[in-house]
């Protein structure tokens, strides 16, 4: 978070203190979002924010429709058709559940459905592991969904909310996942400044408003929506004469999204006095940074401490943490590695036969600039196994080394930090 | 032969509801003022085969439709020869999603119209939610869903058009083909002779879910049909049909017998036509009821097979006892509704 | 069946953009039904029954929309008094 420079419309304390664990922030968030349909099944460690958000319902605390549906493929489903409707909806889920509602998540997208996600990021089976790590959100990195990964509690607060705004913009109109830590944020309480109700309410623009488009067979443009009084066929097939020019638009809006999600940051920041870097990276000492660890998630926040402890050691480190994954802020992370001369990138997650996802991100994007600098990749966290700050040293430690030796030999490109190997 | 005559012009129109309006329209059983008062939901000009009873099937339930409405459509025959872009047949708002959703979809669809009429955002009184799908998207693939659905409750309308196989992906056996058909996926060898499992009751097991509204139709009993459909709208909560749909493709027969070998499907009582509802329990309905009160007029099963070429086996003297189990496997099948059918003569 | 659009022509997401009415399925057709407006009782069940709306009521006579007919013959085989007969839609020579 950044040092407030304006005074915001919601200074502290205008904003009311809730301690919450990231699934009921996430549950808190929905409840003032104005969601017209809910439909989920339970996941650990998801299962708090869909038994929270029952409560509300239960108490009627929110007009929202919950349908307890009997699968995630039925819950993304659900919500096609409720957003096609012309409804605010949303759904959270996790590895497996993610892993079965992929289908759908592509159809989402392509349909231009603004639908938001949360998903509690834990480890893909086999074997069956409940806690965290990103091989879940890796698994629908290429499915046209807006992906965005917070760091703490507060921050998940934060862009629960704004993921509505984003998926709803009329450039943007494609879906938006939010992507928080299972267990580390999930099921960690924290203190996090929420905003009174009609703030978030008046942020949105209250009920999710419908774009229009147009055909051939109605003179003037109509609502993007299944609507009686102008009706459209949603989800047609596509031969090989149409799919591939039905994809371009969908491309161009996640290109778009980038200008969005930096605008919707921007808004936040006046509104709350939060803001999250330039909503896509949040750099921490990047200025004079020789080494520089490229990190998502929770895990940035210990990333952030060690570096700092190096800081004092007179070691110009620095850590960039990547808040949107899709789209994939390739400007933003070629300027500020500019001055690196050694990167590790970590990810805790791996396609095995390849390098980790956001590995394959930065390196692709840093092929193209003037002084490339050396960079390995880290795979770590894999089924929740915690990053220490201990782990951290070691890697800026080898990193030094690494710097000595002037190069990076092939077989040691791809590391793997706090597994026991002997 | 001269060059055809110039088609007539006709406006063959898009179905809209003003908002604001409130709509209940009645229900027409008259040809004349069905043809005079009722557009179809579909639109000429889709890609279905020659003969198909698939778009009867949604012609004559969007006869019984009595307002605003929209169609969830499971992938299929019906769902990609209607809308091959940039064309559409559907004159109403329709959905495709995936092959095994179409009744999750429907429940989404459901839920968010009473959230949006919740909240006063919902431009009409109400809007009838009607799902489509091939016995590939429902007995197999979509059961699930639909199962969920059911268990909700939602309030949808789920029209099974069953063609007893994967059609679209050329003819493959689903749950729904019925046993010693020939498919590609069950053929008629010298080990085998066709599909050696019975066809899933669909229908019976929807009826085990205790929604309000469950009936068997076909298109050739189009009263019937129509007024089933009218009913499964109509009633508060999920509603099952399950609608015979003949494929001359698949059953190998000829084109022009699309209604008839329908018919004979009734006829034979391999396709028995009944409703059920949980106050009134198992009904039979039309042509079925007429059998049960006139036993004389059942037709042995040869009537529905020997016009099919995926049954034609079966008329080989060497399968002589194929053919006495399936027709026994019928009577039986028969003889048990007629045990559970509340107006069938004891 | 006009020109094809580029990706900028594109209504939003993927919905159909035209009406399958500008495609004619009538050139499907290997054979096509005549109606002898003599026998025809007007009972519409013809109308009723076929699959590309393709046959027409405007209040007096039943006639067939050419543009969409395929030609499968349910029409006349339903047809209680036969009015409708199948005739070949092409005269030749085979090759």
């Amino acid at each position: 978070m950044s040092v407030l420079e304006v005074v915001p419309k919601y200074p502290r304390e205008k904003q009311v203190m809730i301690n919450v664990n990231g699934d009921e922030a996430v549950a808190y968030a929905l409840k003032q979002s104005y969601v017209d349909v809910v439909a989920a099944y339970p996941i650990t460690p998801q299962t708090i924010i869909v038994e929270k958000f029952s409560e509300y319902v239960a108490n009627g605390e929110v007009h929202t429709e919950f349908v307890a549906v009997e699968s995630e493929h039925s819950a993304m489903s659900a919500c096609v058709g409720a957003a096609a409707a012309g409804a605010r909806a949303f759904t959270a889920t996790s590895s497996q559940g993610l892993a079965l509602m992929v289908e759908i998540l592509y159809i989402a997208s392509g349909m231009r459905l603004p639908i938001v996600m949360a998903v509690v990021n834990r480890a893909l089976s086999a074997p069956i592991n409940i806690h965290n790590d990103h091989s879940d959100a890796y698994l629908m990195r290429d499915s046209g969904w807006v992906m965005l990964f917070t760091e703490n509690v507060q921050e998940t607060y934060d862009t629960t909310i704004q993921a509505f705004k984003i998926a709803e913009h009329p450039e943007v109109q494609l879906p938006v996942s939010v992507h928080l830590d299972g267990f580390f944020l999930s099921h960690t309480l924290e203190n996090i400044y929420a905003l009174p109700d009609e703030a978030v309410y008046e942020f949105l623009g209250g009920a999710r408003k419908l774009v229009k488009t147009k055909v051939d067979y109605f003179a003037e443009e109509v609502d993007y929506a299944l609507d009686p009084g102008r009706p459209l066929s949603l989800g047609p097939l596509a031969l090989y004469d149409y799919y591939f020019e039905m994809k371009i638009p969908q491309i161009k809006a996640m290109e778009y999204s980038e200008k969005v999600i930096k605008e919707v940051n921007e808004e936040w920041y006046k509104l709350t006095g939060r803001k999250y870097g330039n909503g896509l990276v949040d750099p921490y000492k990047l200025e004079d940074a020789e080494i520089v660890i490229v990190a998502m998630g929770s895990s940035a926040g210990t990333i952030r401490s060690v570096v700092k402890k190096y800081r004092e050691k007179g070691v110009r480190a620095g850590l960039l943490r990547i808040r949107s994954f899709r789209p994939f802020p390739r400007k933003d992370v070629k300027e500020l590695l500019e001055n690196a001369n050694v990167v590790a990138v970590l990810d805790k997650g791996i396609g095995p036969g390849s390098f980790g996802a956001l590995y394959l991100d930065v390196v692709s994007t840093l092929y193209t600039s003037k002084s490339r600098p050396l960079i390995v990749n880290y795979i770590y966290g894999l089924g929740g196994r915690d990053l220490q700050p201990v782990h951290v040293a070691q890697i800026i430690d080898k990193l030094l080394e690494d710097l000595k030796r002037g190069y990076i030999p092939e077989e040691e490109r791809l590391r793997f930090i706090g597994v026991r190997s002997s | 032969m001269s060059s055809p005559p110039a088609a007539p012009k006709v406006p063959h129109e898009i179905i809209i509801f003003e908002p604001g309006k409130k709509y209940e329209l009645p229900l027409i059983l008259n040809l004349r003022q069905l043809a005079e008062q009722r557009k179809p939901a579909l639109l000429p000009g889709h890609r279905m085969c020659a003969g198909c009873a698939a778009p009867i099937i949604v012609k004559l339930a969007s006869f019984a439709f009595r307002g605003p409405t929209v169609v969830v459509n499971a992938t299929g025959c019906l769902e990609v020869a209607t809308t091959i872009y940039p064309y559409t047949s559907w004159a109403i708002p329709w959905i495709h999603n995936a092959f095994e959703n179409a009744a999750a979809t429907a429940s989404g669809i459901e839920a968010a119209v009473k959230a949006l009429k919740r909240t006063g955002r919902l431009k009409y009184d109400y809007i009838d939610v009607v799902v489509l799908a091939g016995d590939g998207g429902t007995y197999d693939i979509g059961f699930q869903a639909l199962s969920g659905m059911a268990e909700r409750g939602h309030d949808v309308l789920y029209i099974l058009y069953d063609n007893e196989a994967y059609m679209n992906t050329g003819i493959q056996r689903s749950g729904g083909t019925p046993k010693f058909a020939w498919t590609t996926t069950s053929p008629v060898g010298s080990a085998i002779p066709g599909k050696p499992e019975h066809k899933k009751p669909i229908a019976e097991i929807m009826v085990a879910h205790r929604i309000p509204y469950v009936a068997t139709a076909t298109p050739a009993h189009w009263v019937d049909f129509i007024k089933k459909v009218r009913k499964g709208i109509e009633v508060n909560g999920p509603a099952f049909i399950h609608a015979l749909s003949s494929c001359n493709r698949g059953w190998r027969h000829a084109e022009e017998l699309g209604i008839e070998v329908l018919r004979r499907a009734v006829d034979t009582c391999y396709f028995p036509l009944w409703e059920w509802t949980p106050e009134t329990g198992y009904l039979l309905t039309d042509r079925s009821l007429i059998i049960a009160r006139n036993p004389s007029l059942k037709q042995p099963i040869e009537k529905f097979i020997e016009v099919q070429g995926r049954f034609r086996h079966l008329l080989r003297p060497e399968n002589r006892e194929l053919l006495k189990a399936l027709q026994e496997y019928v009577d039986a099948t028969w003889e048990d509704l007629l045990k559970r059918a509340v107006n069938a003569p004891k | 069946m006009g020109e094809l659009k580029s990706w900028k022509e594109l209504p939003l997401g993927a919905i159909t953009f035209r009406l399958s009415t500008d495609v004619k399925t009538g050139d499907w057709r290997a054979l096509r039904p005549v109606i002898d407006q003599n026998k025809c009782t007007k009972c519409l069940l013809c109308w009723l029954f076929c699959p590309e709306m393709a046959i027409l009521w405007g209040g007096s006579k039943v006639q067939v929309n050419y543009d969409y007919c395929k030609g499968c013959g349910i029409c006349a085989h339903e047809c209680p008094v036969k009015a409708i007969s199948m005739v070949p839609e092409y005269e030749g020579e085979a090759l």
